[in-house]
């Protein structure tokens, strides 16, 4: 093991990191509003928009972000559509992420009983009343270890990011494996590098949902 | 342009070169998935043991694996054995060794989750009936614990499918690469075949994954609705 | 105690749910101070007529005034009248999420937009009222579930309903709970609200009526004093159907 290697080339993986944070971040948000719009629209049932909303959350459940981004970044540009390696990356993490934000959120919502809205409307709450005061709160509660897994689960998707010539984790460690063949030390930087990027996200994660399901309330 | 770009499509061989390299792909993913449903039952049973040394080690093989990155997984195993061990894996065989790993791991949470979920009841409820401690898992326990894992595991099946696109970032010949030779060897006849081609293979990936998605959907529904 | 001030007036109610009629041709008023019990086998259309009269479900035709004022069944329209039309209903209908008392301000407060002060005070009376207190702090999963329905009747009593509905309360009750949650519904009875009650407690019913109807198949098969209906039904669907219950009165 080269210490004097690894002490060099830190810094890449420092930026690297950023980069790759910076991408997630902004995807992650993204998938949230996309996720959040979708089950609005699937939960009041707006017509033809709900239609739409499933046959997107189909086709980005069942195909590899990977293609999406090959579509997104060796495709569309022949049509006259340009994007930037991290606008692209950033779409395909939200066309991929809004899916399972929304499938996060619709279970959440499915788990709260008819009958509480009933309730609320019975106590004379308008429609929106009722959503914010009384179902979103139980559904939120719900949604939160889904949340947290698809959250960790975007992170690790971004580590396909290179193939759009991103200078991302995986990008580096090649580079210097490629470079000087230090496998051993590139390798063991990679993997220490998402370790610290997410397993504290993790333990958050665990204990947020512990959290949420010795909480004070549920029938 | 764009009514010539499809074309690109039947040129020669072409539709049936990309249906091969989608065939590597599912291949590995089948492998790993049959590897990965022996080992993962055992790594369950494994799981459930109450001895603390059992339960650290599993618990942090688990954590390990499903915190990296897939792709960091096979970067491990592609170029880190290579290295380290001298042993020169093709990329074939590095990807059913980490999509096992990773599989195993998977399924060994379902297969401990979907134990665990059977309620102490149920085996005493056998008992009571006269059954021998096998009848009870015959009839009981493992029916009921088949239905709730079938559904999860086909799911798992999926996901496997789709990080298999994964691997021609380490070599492997499979769709994307093979598009990719079709679109060099075209780049002047059809210069827009990327977008029909990735076009094609997207849909192709969803034709796989979709049907089996829906068939866990159905089953869970029936079976645990 | 009575006067003849009609408060609800149901006028044809019809309802369908594309196979077979659920309510067929209801007519029926209600008094303002008067209890009301439904009564009747299940699936005989109880549930869905109360449901009808807060609004929850919608009507093919027929009319529901309130106060004189037909409700003309917009949305709007609804939102008015069911703030004093209170509903309780079988179960599990407090919200999880929230302590006992911010249950029941929650509508004082957001419907009524008052002062969380005043609602808190009443509240607070009210609890006292059905001995609950020492339980406001505490989340409806800590309750047994007659302490539940309790705090569910309080719930809409902060809201001063007209009228109270209540969607067979006891039903899901463990029976040891269930006088302790009847017994809160008698007193309201003495007070003069205005109830209409769907039961299965026949007891209950025959003690705290002043008026009973009796449906079966969605229509109205009897409706009289609970005197002469528990002691001389007129009708043999009525007889049979209180023959299930020859049992209790032993």
């Amino acid at each position: 093991m080269d210490i004097a290697f690894i002490r060099e080339y830190t810094p890449l993986y420092v930026e690297a990191a950023k980069l790759t944070i910076g991408i997630a971040l902004f995807g992650i948000l993204f998938s949230i509003v996309v996720g959040a719009l979708c089950s609005i629209i699937r939960y009041y049932k707006i017509p033809i928009l709900e239609k739409l909303a499933g046959i997107y959350i189909e086709l980005s459940r069942n195909t590899p972000l990977l293609v999406q981004l090959f579509f997104l970044y060796f495709g569309l540009p022949k049509i006259g559509i340009h994007f930037s390696s991290e606008s692209c990356a950033v779409i395909g993490l939200t066309f991929l992420g809004g899916s399972y934000m929304a499938e996060a959120f619709r279970s959440g919502l499915e788990a709260v009983d008819e009958i509480q809205k009933n309730s609320a409307l019975a106590l004379g709450l308008t429609s929106v009343q009722t959503m914010w005061h009384v179902i979103l709160p139980q559904a939120i509660s719900v949604s939160v270890p889904a949340f947290c897994a698809n959250i960790i689960f975007l992170i690790k998707e971004t580590s396909v990011f290179s193939v759009l010539a991103l200078p991302d984790l995986m990008y580096v460690a090649k580079d210097l494996i490629g470079l000087y063949y230090k496998t051993d030390e590139a390798l063991l930087m990679l993997v220490v590098a998402y370790l610290i990027l997410l397993l504290p996200i993790s333990i958050i994660a665990s204990l947020v949902e512990r959290r949420v399901r010795y909480a004070g309330f549920g029938n | 342009m764009q009514d010539l770009g499809i074309r690109v499509l039947f040129m020669g061989n072409n539709m049936a070169r990309l249906l091969g390299g989608l065939w590597v792909a599912v291949k590995i993913s089948l492998i790993s998935m049959v590897l990965s449903v022996i080992f993962g039952l055992l790594f369950g049973m494994f799981m459930t043991l109450k001895n603390p040394f059992t339960r650290a080690i599993s618990r942090i093989y688990l954590e390990f694996v499903r915190i990296m990155p897939q792709l960091v997984l096979l970067f491990l195993v592609y170029f880190g054995m290579t290295k380290t061990f001298g042993i020169n894996l093709s990329g074939e065989l590095s990807a059913v060794i980490v999509f096992t790993i990773w599989g195993t791991a998977e399924m060994g949470d379902l297969v401990r989750g979907a134990l665990i979920s059977i309620p102490k009841h149920q085996y005493e409820s056998g008992a009571a009936l006269g059954f021998t401690q096998i009848q009870t898992y015959q009839y009981i326990i493992i029916p009921q614990t088949l239905r709730r894992l079938i559904p999860l595991s086909i799911n798992l099946a999926t996901r496997m499918i789709k990080t298999t696109s994964l691997i021609v970032l380490i070599g492997v010949v499979e769709v994307l690469k093979i598009a990719q030779q079709i679109i060099e060897a075209n780049r002047y006849t059809v210069p827009d075949s990327a977008l029909w081609i990735y076009g094609t293979i997207f849909f192709l990936y969803f034709f796989t994954c979709w049907p089996i998605s829906l068939l866990a959907g159905k089953l869970e529904k029936r079976w645990n609705g | 105690m009575k006067n003849e001030e009609t408060l609800l007036e149901i006028r044809h109610l019809h309802k369908d749910y594309g196979n077979g009629a659920v309510l067929k041709d209801v007519s029926f008023d209600v008094h303002k101070g008067e209890v009301l019990v439904v009564i009747g086998s299940s699936g005989c259309g109880k549930s869905t007529l109360l449901r009808c009269l807060n609004g929850l479900e919608s009507i093919q035709t027929g009319t529901i005034s309130f106060c004189g004022k037909t409700i003309d069944g917009s949305k709007k329209d609804w939102f008015q009248a069911r703030q004093k039309i209170g509903m309780v209903f079988q179960s599990y209908d407090l919200f999880p999420h929230k302590t006992v008392l911010e249950n029941v301000i929650l509508a004082p407060l957001k419907v009524q937009k008052r002062s969380r002060a005043e609602a808190v005070e009443e509240a607070e009376i009210l609890l006292k009222r059905v001995g609950l207190y020492d339980k406001k702090d505490v989340y409806p999963r800590q309750l047994s579930g007659g302490q539940k329905q309790r705090v569910a009747i309080v719930r809409a009593l902060i809201m001063h309903p007209e009228v109270m509905l209540f969607d067979e309360v006891t039903a899901a009750l463990d029976p040891e709970m269930v006088r302790e949650v009847l017994d809160v519904m008698l007193e309201l009875a003495k007070k003069g609200l205005t109830m209409i009650i769907v039961t299965h407690e026949m007891q209950f019913a025959k003690a705290v009526a002043d008026r009973v109807i009796f449906l079966d198949n969605g229509e109205i098969a009897e409706e009289d004093t609970p005197e002469n209906f528990f002691n001389c039904p007129k009708t043999e669907r009525a007889k049979s159907f209180l023959n299930t219950f020859v049992f209790e009165e032993g």
